[in-house]
């Protein structure tokens, strides 16, 4: 087991080094970083010595190995914007991203397994079809549109709202309901991280944006965890199940569901490396202030440490993701655990 | 609404606060009972869609930077609601000799530290904005020595007698030097020195309003300085500015009450804005001249089917340009109604006698007829240049001059990319353009700066730096060189009339519009609205 550890994870660096690689490649395609570090009235001159001073002049294999030669150093350096250390930007910016991903992450599987067992269990239902028909949303609008929607309506329109009369008892007014449209909200400075979870307008500012970006995944864990149940529900071992009289829930769950989590095990892992990654629009539309929002401007501003760096973080975390995915198998698959003793008996 | 926001922000404003409340809000949070500050009218929320880049006043020459710091730091002078030149930290000035201007500085102003502002400040901070990795040298430029007179006394000597010598300094902010000194930020931030500088995220100014917190692109929060010279016509006690990138977003912000102003306004969303009865838009001209310009440099078009001659080189054909665009139309369907269309490359509001010169009348025929004598009956192709993310719409202005230069005859192949990608592609040394759209906002508010930069012969020395098309009259830039150093104002106005003139008889630019400024505020905030899009906060009251 640690063997397969160390060994994933110098395949990480590989899959790090690579993704520098292609990303550098690209940057020259990607504007002139000079331009957008200096207001208008700096001469040519000027331009081309601080172009000279950053080494843009050099070849893209110098440039780089210079890149390179300092991040193994843990030296990302420092952005052509905000003239601050990139490193320390994103450790500022990874509580953000990391607790609204997770976040929507517990939401899409919370929401997303148990939707998908009773689509599952009851295929004719009313209610399974209405799932069904909602879980069509998810999958088809846009993200940022979905954000949009939800700002529309939860901040805009209710806070323009007349307080209403429940059946002449008492007066609600439609402004409690009201969330905040953009940011964190007020947040906890823990020193080495940051949460929105201990206050209340924290979490409140968490509600949409987990929404919006937790809303495809939810329909995919949904429609996957209906269809795997639908296959299972139809294998021998269930019928013999039933045959000894076990319980509906001990066949539904100790038996049937515990057999479709491999692929949703497979797939959640992905997602949530694609959660992180794609959290880009969502923080966007939210203005939330994670890194994938900071990725955005440094694109625009052509900041290329910004983007060196996010782009290697990202990547680096899809190999840990997928890293615990593969140990996750062993803990639901037994089978797999037996194949590796005869594999390492080899090696 | 109110007593919401007041109840679920901010209850730990400063860092020191942050910290002692950090062990106790975890338990008052879950109870839900987070410790409700007084409903206060006087904290005021607002939005850009950026942040500033540094809170380094010298790092970086832009308009929302140097606005944002401009509630902080204050110059020698100031500029007034209507971009009048006040008295700031200097109360006075006079030309002692017609290469030496001698300032009177303020007495009894003391920086937000405590310490006393005084001649040393400026010699220092002179040399600062001088220094190496400051992107506002051009402040100083022509000024060759710095005299202390007294401790309230500064002269400064110029090469050559400069009638706008203090025009920019109002965003030449003044540091402290014993500030700057202890904390090791004398000289700006250079990027490639590869450590960060104390000034980037710390303020010591003189101004009204100090920073008492400070997140990059997150959360700034300002507090009024008790201390500050003048009198405070504001009635806030706190600012809360807070970037919000997505117009959407910044609009619904605006429209749901969490913030009180925000700017700008999406041109689409105005009408909106207006109809809601909680806001307002402010919209006013803006210093900015949005302009076609044409290559009338390389001996060969680029990206056309014209080969061995560049067409732009013939007056007819730039005038047919002029005439085949139909400026109404632009200023109606794309910018409804926020802009004014434009005859001169610079803003009416920056000179007097602008009103001489009147815009070529929209006439397709008469621009057919020229294209026909210049031998283009037939038209061309060329290629066209548009940045789509820099300008209010400025890639639909550039799609409507394609539809209208079809008319005549004229095959527009459209580039229209990012700002980063669109100035490395036109600008100097690479020059990879035929036709494109530019804007322009003169940083000294005068016409000396878009003479010299945007029209005057392109030259080693600085010379028509954003000239991408290589416009050049000799007459033009000798009139440059006259109206930098003549002193008295009719003179120069004249001086400066012929030159633009000059310009316009030839058709060496195809100015447009000077584009609109629009901001949105609940109806219960007043303020003023400067023409050079700086929000200065001293001017707002909350109602």
């Amino acid at each position: 087991m640690v063997a397969f550890i160390i060994r994933r994870l110098i395949q990480s660096l590989f899959v790090m080094f690579f993704v520098a690689l292609v990303s550098f490649s690209m940057f020259q395609f990607i504007g002139d970083p000079v331009n957008q570090m200096v207001g208008v009235e700096t001469s040519l001159k000027e331009r081309a010595e601080l172009r000279e001073r950053l080494g843009l002049n050099d070849p893209i294999p110098v440039q780089f190995f210079n890149y390179i030669t300092d991040a193994v150093q843990g030296d990302f350096g420092i952005s052509y914007q905000q003239k601050r250390p990139v490193s320390q930007m994103l450790v500022e910016r990874l509580p953000a991203t990391l607790e609204l991903s997770l976040i929507s992450a517990l939401f899409s599987l919370l929401v997303g397994i148990p939707m998908g067992v009773y689509t599952g269990l009851n295929r004719n239902g009313f209610l399974a079809k209405c799932f069904l028909t909602i879980s069509l949303i998810g999958i088809s609008l846009p993200t940022f549109l979905i954000g949009i929607l939800l700002i529309f309506f939860f901040s805009v329109t209710l806070a323009n709202l007349q307080p209403i009369s429940i059946f002449g008892l008492f007066m609600l007014d439609p402004k409690i309901f009201q969330l905040p449209s953009f940011g964190r909200g007020t947040v906890v400075d823990l020193g080495w991280w940051t949460t929105g979870l201990l206050t209340v307008d924290g979490l409140k500012a968490l509600i949409m944006p987990s929404i919006t970006l937790g809303l495809f995944q939810l329909t995919l864990i949904m429609r996957l965890v209906r269809s795997e149940m639908l296959e299972v529900l139809r294998t021998d071992y269930i019928k013999f199940a039933r045959a000894r009289g076990l319980r509906n829930r001990a066949v539904n769950f100790g038996h049937a569901l515990k057999n479709t989590m491999v692929p949703v095990i497979t797939i959640t892992g992905l997602q949530v490396g694609s959660i992180i990654a794609f959290a880009i629009i969502t923080e966007t539309v939210f203005q939330w202030p994670g890194m994938g929002q900071m990725f955005l401007q440094a694109v625009t501003n052509v900041d290329i440490p910004i983007m060196a760096a996010y782009l290697m973080l990202i990547a680096f975390f899809f190999v840990v993701i997928n890293l615990i995915v593969d140990m996750l198998y062993y803990v639901v698959d037994p089978r797999l655990r037996i194949d590796t003793g005869k594999g390492s008996g080899h090696g | 609404m109110k007593v919401r926001n007041s109840v679920d922000r901010d209850k730990f404003g400063s860092t020191k606060m942050r910290k002692f409340m950090m062990a106790t809000v975890a338990a008052a949070a879950m109870s839900g009972a987070v410790a409700a500050a007084p409903v206060n009218a006087e904290t005021l929320r607002w939005a850009f869609q950026g942040d500033a880049q540094s809170l380094d006043p010298y790092s970086l020459n832009e308009t929302f930077t140097l606005g944002l710091l401009g509630n902080v730091y204050e110059g020698l002078i100031r500029r007034g609601p209507d971009l009048q030149i006040q008295p700031a930290l200097a109360e006075s000035w006079e030309i002692v000799e017609p290469t030496r201007w001698r300032f009177k500085l303020r007495e009894g102003v003391k920086f937000q530290n405590g310490n006393d502002f005084n001649a040393d400040d400026v010699l220092f901070s002179a040399d600062r904005v001088r220094a190496e990795g400051s992107d506002l040298k051009t402040r100083l430029a022509g000024v060759t020595d710095i005299v202390k007179v007294d401790d309230y006394t500064v002269d400064f000597v110029t090469e050559s007698p400069n009638p706008i010598l203090h025009y920019e300094w109002a965003t030449w902010y003044i540091m402290d030097k014993e500030w700057s000194e202890a904390n090791d930020a004398t000289a700006p931030t250079d990027v490639t020195a590869g450590k960060e500088n104390f000034a980037t995220r710390n303020t010591n100014g003189t101004g009204p309003f100090m920073v008492t917190e400070r997140e990059t692109d997150v959360k700034t929060v300002l507090m009024p300085y008790e201390g500050w010279w003048d009198t405070p016509t504001h009635n806030l006690t706190e600012v809360v500015f807070t970037p919000i990138g997505s117009d959407s977003t910044r609009v619904a912000a605006l429209l749901s009450g969490e913030i009180d102003m925000m700017y700008p306004v999406p041109v689409q969303d105005m009408a909106r804005l207006e109809g809601d009865s909680n806001t307002d838009v402010l919209a006013g001209p803006e210093l900015r001249t949005i302009f076609l310009g044409m290559d009338q440099e390389y001996d060969e078009l680029l990206y056309s089917n014209i080969k061995g001659k560049n067409p732009f080189k013939d007056i007819r054909v730039r005038e047919a340009f002029y005439r085949a665009i139909d400026i109404e139309a632009i200023k109606q369907k794309i910018m409804r109604g926020l802009a004014t269309p434009s005859a001169i490359m610079i803003s009416p509001f920056l000179f007097s006698r602008s009103d001489e010169i009147e815009r070529l009348p929209y006439d397709v025929d008469m621009a057919k007829k020229l294209m026909e004598e210049a031998g283009y009956a037939d038209g061309f192709e060329v290629g066209m240049d548009c940045p789509n993310n820099r300008y209010v719409n400025d890639e639909k202005i550039c799609q409507a001059v394609v539809a209208m230069l079809a008319r005549i005859n004229v095959k527009v192949d459209l580039l229209a990319q990012p700002k980063a990608q669109y100035f490395a592609k036109i600008l100097r040394p690479k020059r990879d353009t035929s036709f494109y759209l530019l804007g322009w906002t003169p940083g000294s508010f005068d016409s000396w700066n878009v003479m010299y930069n945007i029209i005057g012969s392109p030259e080693e020395g600085g010379r028509g730096k954003f000239n991408v098309g290589g416009y050049s009259n000799a007459r033009f830039d000798e009139l440059t060189d006259m109206v930098l150093s003549e002193t008295d104002a009719d003179a120069r106005d004249a001086m400066i009339a012929e030159a633009f003139k000059i310009l316009h008889e030839e058709r060496g630019y195809i100015p447009l519009h000077q584009q609109g400024l629009a901001w949105g505020k609940r109806s219960n905030i007043e303020l003023a609205q400067r023409a050079d899009n700086q929000f200065m906060l001293y001017y707002v009251t909350k109602n």
